[in-house]
């Protein structure tokens, strides 16, 4: 069975002094301005974040320790003081860096990969298009063959990471032909940033993770050689679902971390704060929703690290796919619900002040309800999870 | 080049430090750590010897839990550790540690150079580099700000309010660093794997032919005789502009005699 162990929690302690030191002085600041703190990348890197579950070869931490569960670890614990940090992890490893390692040649790994395990780079992973999301079928970019060169048009909407200072590579996916049976065939090509007819847009105003980098993304006659195909031709939305089991444990992390800090800020709070003469927390009202929240995070926290192991297990060939994009979907399904549901507790039980910026429930407020769309919303693992079961689709 | 650090574990300063009935340091009250003015020697030691070559043994004396801040320092980067533990050593005062520690450096042998912090966050007294100078017969430069090594001597910049020095002292020396010197790096996940595997000596009084008479609390010179907590901060007084602002900051100084 799988458990955490001491190298684990020593393992959550630097991050968590890493957090707390690098970051947390600073996200108020970050969060007011929408500032991407692309210094705080490299420092990330350093300290091997990006790196957990890559060969030593390209400068990560080797293949053999179960590095997908620490790289879990990192997401909860930056997440647990800044959301936004937290999905530039978790997107930067599952969206970026995992799809060249997972299927990029010799050529594209030695040549992208030192970069972004060290963090001086990222990448971004192009899917979502503006009228294709949840149907990532329906996607209408394009790309063709011309003189040795992919030639690509069309959109991608809402792209983490694709539009920082040192973003290197954006893949995306696009149309490259049909298959014999009439459907799209979907490649993924690699875009390297400042490519010519590539355009990133300014960055969206969002409701939360204001720290977090994204951008639409145009491709007007965007040319570049054959050899960025990513994979084989045709396989790109195989990959991209593969891609996808992974960043749902990586979210559901992300979740736990938010939960776990509302559970911690709700503590602390009820007991200091005082109505009637005596501390918030004595009125049952109060008390039984964050016993509540203490459930649902002990609960998270389990999904998701058996999802995370289960995935481990499966990189070392003891476990199926299916396992793990069941556990996946389950884990991300309850544990950003449970994300959610702990961000309006906690603004609850500290009234006013909640709704302060001053206090960081209210940020947690705003982050927290992507973490039920992104990577696949909460409508979309149910779907998951209906077929997992053998239910009968539509 | 081969530099011993010692690294002294201290309860955390952000805990609810306390005393013992016999006025030592409550070492179970709060979680310990490797006192943070001393992660710059380390990080001073590992930038000297990535630079050159030769390998960095961090050093600590104290409790069971001690064997945390020399862990630290391995994860961040540190060759070997020693743990010189003996329930005797209990209650030492600087000039005990400073023999103790001043053995173990003779027992590690052949050491270029010696690094410690500027002051324990605990005890801050800032006289152990001293004592143990005297006691290896070895210079002491203290209070480096900036440190180089060449050629078998040391140069270190040790700024005061008014300027700043220069002094060199031929090797092996024993040299403080100060928190200004660098920025400690946070331990890697490689390093924190790596750490594993880095060989830990514990060695009691014994094997450093310490007479347990020399040590601990019953030979110490010095006894703290009294602790009592420093009473919390009075609430400000806030002074309201309405005009007379300035002369009533002016006043409130005036009174103090501060001006
Ligand atoms: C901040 C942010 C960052 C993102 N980063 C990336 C990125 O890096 N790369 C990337 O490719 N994408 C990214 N996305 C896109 C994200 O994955 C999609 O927004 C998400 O998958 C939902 O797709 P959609 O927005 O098109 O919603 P739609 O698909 O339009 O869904 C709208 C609603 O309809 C529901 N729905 C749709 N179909 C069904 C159905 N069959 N049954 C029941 N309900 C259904 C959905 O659950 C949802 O509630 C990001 C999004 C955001 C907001
Ligand atoms: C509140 C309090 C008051 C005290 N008062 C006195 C007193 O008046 N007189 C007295 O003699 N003792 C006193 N002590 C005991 C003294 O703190 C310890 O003996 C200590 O080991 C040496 O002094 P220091 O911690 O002040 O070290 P400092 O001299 O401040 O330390 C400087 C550097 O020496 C190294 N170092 C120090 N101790 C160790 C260690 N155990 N292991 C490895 N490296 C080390 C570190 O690199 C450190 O940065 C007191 C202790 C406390 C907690």
């Amino acid at each position: 069975m799988f458990e955490l162990t001491q190298d684990h929690e020593e393992f959550r302690q630097l991050v968590r002094e890493f957090a707390t030191g690098e970051i947390a002085p600073h996200v108020d600041k970050w969060d007011a301005d929408a500032h991407f703190p692309t210094d705080l990348v490299p420092k990330m890197g350093e300290l091997g974040l990006f790196g957990l579950n890559a060969p030593e070869e390209f400068g990560g931490a080797g293949t053999e320790h179960g590095g997908f569960t620490y790289t879990c670890l990192a997401i909860e614990e930056l997440g647990r003081i800044d959301q936004s940090i937290g999905i530039t992890l978790s997107a930067g490893v599952g969206l970026g860096i995992n799809p060249i390692l997972s299927f990029g040649t010799q050529e594209q790994k030695e040549r992208y990969l030192p970069d972004l395990l060290a963090g001086k780079a990222l990448a971004g992973f192009g899917l979502t298009e503006p009228d294709a999301g949840s149907d990532a079928a329906a996607s209408k970019t394009k790309a063709v063959l011309d003189d040795g060169d992919w030639v690509i048009n069309g959109s991608k909407a809402f792209i983490t990471n694709s539009g920082t200072d040192i973003t290197s590579v954006v893949t995306v996916t696009a149309r490259t032909g049909q298959t014999a049976d009439g459907k799209p065939e979907i490649s993924a090509i690699m875009v390297p940033a400042g490519t010519d007819g590539f355009e990133v847009e300014p960055a969206y105003r969002k409701l939360g993770w204001h720290i977090s980098d994204t951008h639409g993304l145009t491709f007007a006659d965007c040319r570049v050689p054959e050899d960025h195909l990513l994979g084989e031709r045709g396989e790109g939305f195989k990959q991209f679902l593969k891609t996808l089991d992974d960043g749902r444990i990586a979210i559901s992390a992300l979740a736990v971390g938010c939960a776990q800090r509302m559970l911690e800020e709700c503590t602390a709070y009820s007991q200091e704060r005082t109505a009637f003469g005596r501390p918030i927390a004595v009125n049952q009202g109060v008390s039984f929703q964050i016993s509540d929240l203490a459930v649902m995070v002990e609960a998270a926290r389990l999904l998701t690290y058996k999802a995370a192991w289960l995935k481990d297990e499966q990189e070392a060939g003891r476990r199926s796919v299916a396992e793990v994009k069941q556990a996946a979907a389950v884990a991300k399904l309850y544990s950003t619900e449970a994300a959610v549901t702990s961000t309006r507790i906690a603004t609850q039980v500290f009234g006013g002040n909640g709704f302060m910026e001053e206090y960081p429930v209210a940020r947690f407020y705003r982050d927290s309800k992507i973490l039920e769309i992104g990577e696949g919303t909460s409508e979309v693992q149910r779907m998951v999870i209906a077929r997992g079961l053998g239910l009968p689709a539509r | 080049m081969n530099i011993v650090v010692c690294v002294k574990y201290v309860p955390d300063a952000q805990g609810d430090r306390a005393f013992e009935a016999d006025h030592t340091t409550d070492r179970e009250a709060v979680d310990g750590l490797l006192s943070e003015l001393d992660e710059y020697a380390v990080e001073e030691a590992l930038k000297i010897v990535e630079a050159g070559e030769g390998e960095v043994t961090v050093l600590t004396m104290g409790p069971e839990d001690a064997a945390t801040a020399v862990k630290k320092s391995l994860q961040m980067g540190a060759d070997k550790g020693v743990h010189v533990l003996d329930d005797a050593i209990a209650g030492s005062d600087s000039v005990a540690t400073s023999l103790i520690l001043a053995e173990a450096i003779r027992k590690i042998g052949d050491v270029d150079l010696v690094l410690t912090g500027l002051a324990s966050t605990d005890g801050v007294m800032s006289v152990v580099p001293a004592m143990l100078a005297e006691r290896l017969g070895m210079p002491q430069v203290t209070f480096a700000s900036e440190l180089t090594v060449e050629d078998g001597s040391v140069t270190i910049r040790r700024d005061n309010e008014a300027f700043s020095e220069t002094v060199e002292a031929s090797l092996p020396a024993v040299v403080s660093v100060t928190d200004q010197i660098n920025e400690p790096r946070y331990p890697s996940f490689k390093g924190i794997m790596a750490a594993k595997k880095k060989p830990v000596e514990t060695w009691g009084l014994a094997d450093l032919g310490v007479d347990v008479a020399h040590v601990g609390l019953g030979a110490s010179w010095t006894m703290v005789t009294d602790t009592q907590a420093r009473p919390p901060r009075e609430a400000g007084q806030v002074v309201t502009d309405e005009g007379q602002g300035g002369e009533a900051l002016a006043q409130f100084l005036a009174d103090r005699r501060l001006a």
